[in-house]
């Protein structure tokens, strides 16, 4: 399969990056690490004019440790371009965010990892990509670059259906700003028809335990499931200030989709996607605990 | 058109490509370099599998120009002064080899490993290669001989 005819573009700074993108709007597309926009290509699901490509703007790849300040809690900041090879061996997100560890683990091959980007994935918003759940699962900030400047959007605020997120069309997503989890304990669970596969259901959870046992925070969010990644706000509420016993957590897993337009399609109807949400929340909480 | 440099197996090639010319059409059918395969052409089999400044990618999944100034490694430039790579003659010595087709992909995914670790498990080897598809061996063979050539890299260091 050949990709559409396009042409490429390679600015050298952001703000070149942003402005080309305005200067072309509905024609440009961004080009991060490229393992989901180039299959996309080939297929002629997408075909812009341009391709802009990130991958020659120096200082868009990093995972660094930002110290509390002005009433911010503590943060690993990740630059856009960082890969998910460089997020599974940073030694940093390993002690202070072993959620992303847990994630990128099973997100596609070692080939894959190599080249697909967080920022990437992130701004493609694929409704059973893995990271979104995480993310959500975290909570923190992204950073965008546009022409007028740069912003932060809270990360609850950032999905917005189906491929679409809250990037304006001249903006460019550089950092993901995820909280520093220290006492807590994470998991994310995936199922899939292949090892290899995008997420027919997958649950990322993080949780503080308490001396009593008692679950003194929980998040929750879920990709796969619906047409964006979600969190379920009332399992959560379900399980605040509780033991986790088995169960309590069956029982409030019951609801996991509760409210949620669970999409079917040819590798899951609704119903059974219904199901393996509910048996893959109540597995991860229990991972995680 | 754009002008691209690329080293490929040491070697340096400057050529004018079409932006949307993938890697792994710029290393067949411009380079010559026909050990690098197409299998599924979507990202899945890793027959395309060529190491991209020594690291394992998938060259149907990214585009020339995108590699302007990197340093690629194919299936060929593995033999030294007309003998194999020891993960090749592993691959042989365990007949993990039947139609061939994911042979090249499957050798640089063991080698990437064996770079990085060079003792590893059962398990270990399997995740190394799960970006590879095999349509004949069901992998066992493949297996035994990323093991085997763990040992016959081991033996050729001391
Ligand atoms: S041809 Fe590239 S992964 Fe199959
Ligand atoms: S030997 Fe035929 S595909 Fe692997």
């Amino acid at each position: 399969m050949i990709p559409p005819k396009f042409e490429y573009v390679a600015p050298a700074s952001l703000s070149e990056a942003a402005a080309f993108l305005a200067a072309h709007p509905g024609d440009a597309k961004l080009l991060a690490g490229g393992q989901s926009l180039i299959p996309v290509l080939k297929l002629r699901l997408a075909s812009p004019g341009f391709l802009v490509d990130l991958g020659r703007i120096a200082g868009l790849s990093y995972i660094r440790e930002e110290p509390a300040s002005g009433g911010k809690p503590g943060a690993v900041a990740i630059g856009a371009m960082t890969t998910y090879a460089e997020i599974k061996q940073s030694a940093l997100l390993r002690e202070k965010c072993p959620l992303l560890q847990q994630t990128v683990a099973v997100v596609a091959d070692v080939q894959v990892r190599n080249r697909g980007t967080l920022g990437g994935s992130l701004a493609h918003a694929d409704p059973s990509a893995d990271m979104p759940a995480a993310i959500l699962a975290l909570g923190g900030e992204l950073k965008a670059v546009g022409p007028k400047g740069e912003r932060w959007i809270a990360v609850g605020e950032y999905f917005q259906g189906m491929f679409a997120t809250a990037l304006a069309p001249d903006e460019v997503l550089t950092e993901i700003r995820v909280p520093v989890l220290t006492g807590q304990r994470s998991a994310y669970l995936k199922a899939a028809r292949r090892a290899t596969d995008f997420a027919l259901v997958g649950v990322a959870v993080r949780l503080r335990v308490g001396k009593d046992e008692k679950c003194e925070e929980i998040s929750i969010a879920l990709t796969g499931v619906t047409d964006r990644a979600f969190r379920a706000a009332g399992v959560e509420r379900a399980l605040q200030g509780k033991r986790l016993e088995p169960k309590l957590i069956e029982q409030a897993t019951a609801d996991v989709v509760q409210g949620v337009n669970v999409m079917g399609n040819i590798h899951g109807g609704a119903e059974y996607r219904a199901q393996v949400a509910r048996v893959y929340a109540a597995r991860a909480i229990a991972a995680a605990k | 058109m754009h002008k691209i440099s690329v080293k490929i197996n040491g070697n340096a090639y400057e050529e004018e490509v079409e932006s949307r010319l993938l890697l792994v059409h710029f290393l067949r059918d411009k380079v010559n370099l026909k050990g690098t395969h197409v299998g599924c052409d979507t990202g899945n089999c890793g027959a395309c599998t060529v190491f991209l400044n020594g690291k394992p990618i998938k060259s149907c999944n990214m585009l020339a120009v995108q590699a302007d100034g990197a340093e690629l490694t194919t299936i060929e430039g593995l033999e030294r002064d007309g003998a194999l790579h020891p993960v090749q003659e592993a691959f042989l010595d365990k007949f993990a080899i039947q139609c061939g087709y994911c042979t090249p992909g499957m050798v640089l995914s063991a080698l990437a490993l064996l770079q990085s670790n060079r003792r590893p498990n059962e398990e270990e080897i399997r995740e190394a290669i799960e970006g590879n598809i095999c349509m004949c061996t069901g992998y066992q063979q493949i297996v035994d001989a990323v093991a085997h050539a763990a040992d016959l890299m081991g033996q050729s260091r001391s």
